[in-house]
């Protein structure tokens, strides 16, 4: 059977009808209650605009076949650093910003290096990095700091107005700029084809003579940076920084990045379909508050969603390994198991 | 002396333990000179009490879960949904005791079943649809907390069943029952790995998943076995865990814990990649992360910053036992082999 779509873009197209259906579905059953409108869809953007810039970074890095998840933990970091900044008054506003964008991507940095000059684990250096940066926001003020600057007020007061009452909020546009940022990196730099082909197989890529080593520490430190820029998004949309925030948002952020039809096995994806990752989470979220249902449902929601999508692209995978023709097919063994080759001939 | 046969690895796991059995000594040593009474123990009806008892007893967690990922990750896997699975065996036992007359022994067994169906729910992911474990069971990490929230309806259950309680808190020929459970696990892990081919084969399906099935390894089964026994020894743990606080908490029980059982795995001396495992260094890593926490929190840290120092255990020891750092410091490397030689040489 030939399929209308090309089967590189299946789990895409998966993610885009679930997307519809599910916002369509929405929009009828909570018609009366006004799901179908302007500002819903603005609150979409607003309320997960933290978790989409953190999302960004974290396709990446599964692109390239690592995980990071430290990005809850660095969200938290550099939300109460630039608090304590601000209240401080040690430094005008933006610089504070910049201070904290730099030390969520050193600390980014910091993971890529061990990673890659130590060939550490990802998943054990960034578990470190989040036990370290979780810590260290403690460190720096163990309670809830409100940000009262005008910076912050003249800041939010720049949301495009789209009707009298509904304004695109500032929060939104930065997570429109990262998401353009991110396509445009991921499909139009030499950076972003690097790390396609590191995620397709890594000693492939090195024996091109790609710059294995110094994208994989970039991956990290970009990571790190769209953490601590969702920590800044995180105070202008809370108006405050607080070093409990963040648990678990790496769990969130993966979710988004596989209901986004990203491998995580690597190499496959797109930035585009984080984005609709990032949107039918909101939406789930959303749907939930609107059925009045406990808040437990959005993870037993979520992690079916994530089972749907990890078979589904198992599914992709298994049906385009068997039709491509030019590795030798997997041979069976007596009791019907295929036998997979290999994947690094030593 | 004889020379180690090439292609042949040597069961070397007291070279292994080395590594954290210093830590903790070095962590002891420290408590020894700076906490007054850190070694004290006294006999209060016939119990032992003291720090040292406590750090067993509070490590007790840990160190089940980790006796389970140890076989999960000699596979080359790793189960991030033991804490979940925590949380559903602490609600499901507080639910049926306090709604229900069952027997206890029944109680128990279904709390077991549910925990070991978790795993096998793994297992089946991970082995027969090949998902990465990472993947499969964040599924469950992320569902399971969900599920033990629907089960307790998101409440608090509180329960004062004496023999629940117990679990957690009683004593057992002067030990805290913990540390005999403790004792009773490892002890059976040891023998259904070591006496038995099921450690081989597991050690074979991490080494080379490929080369164990043309030798006739069931590897599926193998995998699915290491996971349904790491979910039955977290509902072991989820067990102590809601009868240590006497109340069954969705949210908090386990919370983190699977990272701890990790680490504590890692720092016992077997690969993430898979392989050879070792029970023991896992118990003594699981214990080396207890004594950690316990000194920080004497010494008044408290226990937000706790994370900071524990990272950076985390990633010294990582360093370690990694053969690029080691090869980074090649001054070091010569004085550690040296070291090893003659260590083997005064053995033999």
């Amino acid at each position: 059977m030939r399929l209308p779509i090309s089967r590189k873009h299946l789990p895409l197209t998966a993610t885009a009808l679930v997307l519809v259906v599910l916002y369509a579905g929405a929009a009828i059953r909570f018609a009366d209650m006004g799901f179908f409108s302007l500002s819903i869809l603005v609150n979409l953007f607003r309320d997960n605009a933290f978790l989409g810039v953190a999302a960004i970074g974290m396709t990446f890095v599964i692109l390239s076949g690592g995980i990071d998840l430290s990005v809850g933990a660095v969200l938290a970091f550099t939300s109460i650093l630039v608090a304590v900044l601000i209240r401080d008054d040690a430094v005008p506003p933006p610089a504070a910003i910049a201070i904290s964008l730099a030390a969520g991507t050193a600390l980014g940095l910091g993971h890529g290096c061990l990673i890659h000059y130590f060939a550490l684990p990802p998943f054990l250096v960034t578990l470190a990095g989040m036990f370290f940066a979780r810590g260290m926001g403690f460190i720096v003020s163990d309670m809830s700091i409100a940000i009262r600057h005008p910076f912050y007020a003249d800041v939010m007061r720049l949301g495009i107005p789209l009707t009298r009452q509904v304004a695109f909020p500032p929060t939104a546009m930065m997570f429109l700029i990262v998401l353009a940022g991110g396509l445009y990196v991921a499909h139009f730099t030499r950076f972003g084809r690097n790390v396609y082909a590191i995620g397709g197989s890594e000693q492939s890529a090195l024996l091109m003579g790609l710059p294995v080593g110094r994208t994989k520490v970039l991956v990290y430190a970009l990571s790190g940076f769209c953490a601590s820029l969702a920590g800044v998004v995180f105070t202008f949309y809370m108006g405050a920084g607080n070093p409990t925030w963040g648990i678990g948002l790496e769990l969130d952020a993966i979710a988004a990045v596989v209901i986004g039809g990203t491998l995580l096995s690597g190499g496959v994806g797109y930035v585009a379909g984080t984005l609709m990752g990032v949107l039918i989470l909101g939406i789930i979220q959303t749907v939930i508050t609107f059925a009045n249902l406990n808040t437990w449902w959005t993870k037993i929601a979520v992690g079916l969603l994530v089972l749907l999508f990890v078979l589904l692209q198992h599914i992709v995978s298994t049906v385009s390994s068997r039709s491509s023709s030019s590795p030798p097919l997997p041979k069976r063994t007596g009791d019907n198991r295929p036998v997979e080759l290999p994947e690094k001939p030593s | 002396m004889k020379r180690d046969t090439p292609g042949l690895p040597k069961h070397g796991w007291p070279a292994k333990l080395v590594w954290p059995l210093v830590g903790l000594g070095l962590l002891l040593a420290f408590n020894g000179v700076f906490t007054p009474g850190f070694f004290r123990v006294e006999i209060r009806d016939g119990h032992l009490y003291g720090t040292l008892i406590d750090i067993l007893n509070r490590g007790s967690q840990v160190m089940l879960l980790a006796l389970g990922m140890t076989l999960v990750i000699a596979t080359a896997g790793v189960d991030l949904s033991v804490g979940a699975v925590m949380a559903i065996s602490g609600a499901v036992a507080a639910v049926l005791v306090t709604t229900t007359t069952l027997p206890f022994a029944v109680v128990i067994l279904v709390v077991l079943a549910v925990s070991v169906a978790g795993g096998i729910w793994n297992g089946l992911l991970v082995a027969r649809f090949r998902l990465q474990p990472i993947v499969a069971t964040l599924i469950l990490m992320v569902a399971g907390r969900g599920v033990a929230q629907l089960l307790t309806d998101g409440q608090i259950i509180t329960f004062s069943d004496p023999r629940l309680v117990f679990i957690g808190n009683g004593h057992w020929m002067g030990l805290p029952f913990t540390t005999t459970i403790v004792a009773a696990a490892l002890a059976v892990t040891w023998l259904l790995t070591r006496r038995t081919a099921a450690g081989l084969f597991i050690e074979s399906v991490g080494g080379n998943e490929t080369s164990s099935r043309y030798s006739g390894v069931n590897t599926r089964r193998i995998k699915t076995l290491v996971y349904a026994f790491s979910g039955l020894c977290a509902g072991v743990a989820g067990l102590i865990a809601a009868s240590n606080i006497k109340c069954a908490d969705s949210n908090h029980a386990g919370l983190y814990l699977e990272l701890d059982a990790i680490l504590a795995v890692v720092v016992g001396g077997t690969s993430l990649r898979g392989g050879r495992f070792y029970l023991l260094g896992s118990i003594v890593g699981a214990m080396l992360i207890q004594t950690l926490t316990t000194t920080m929190y004497m010494r008044n840290v408290s226990s937000d910053v706790a994370p900071v120092p524990k990272a950076l255990v985390i990633v010294a020891v990582c360093l370690l036992q990694s053969s690029a750092f080691r090869a980074w410091l090649p001054g070091r490397i010569r004085v550690l082999r040296s070291l090893g030689r003659f260590r083997r040489e005064n053995a033999a």
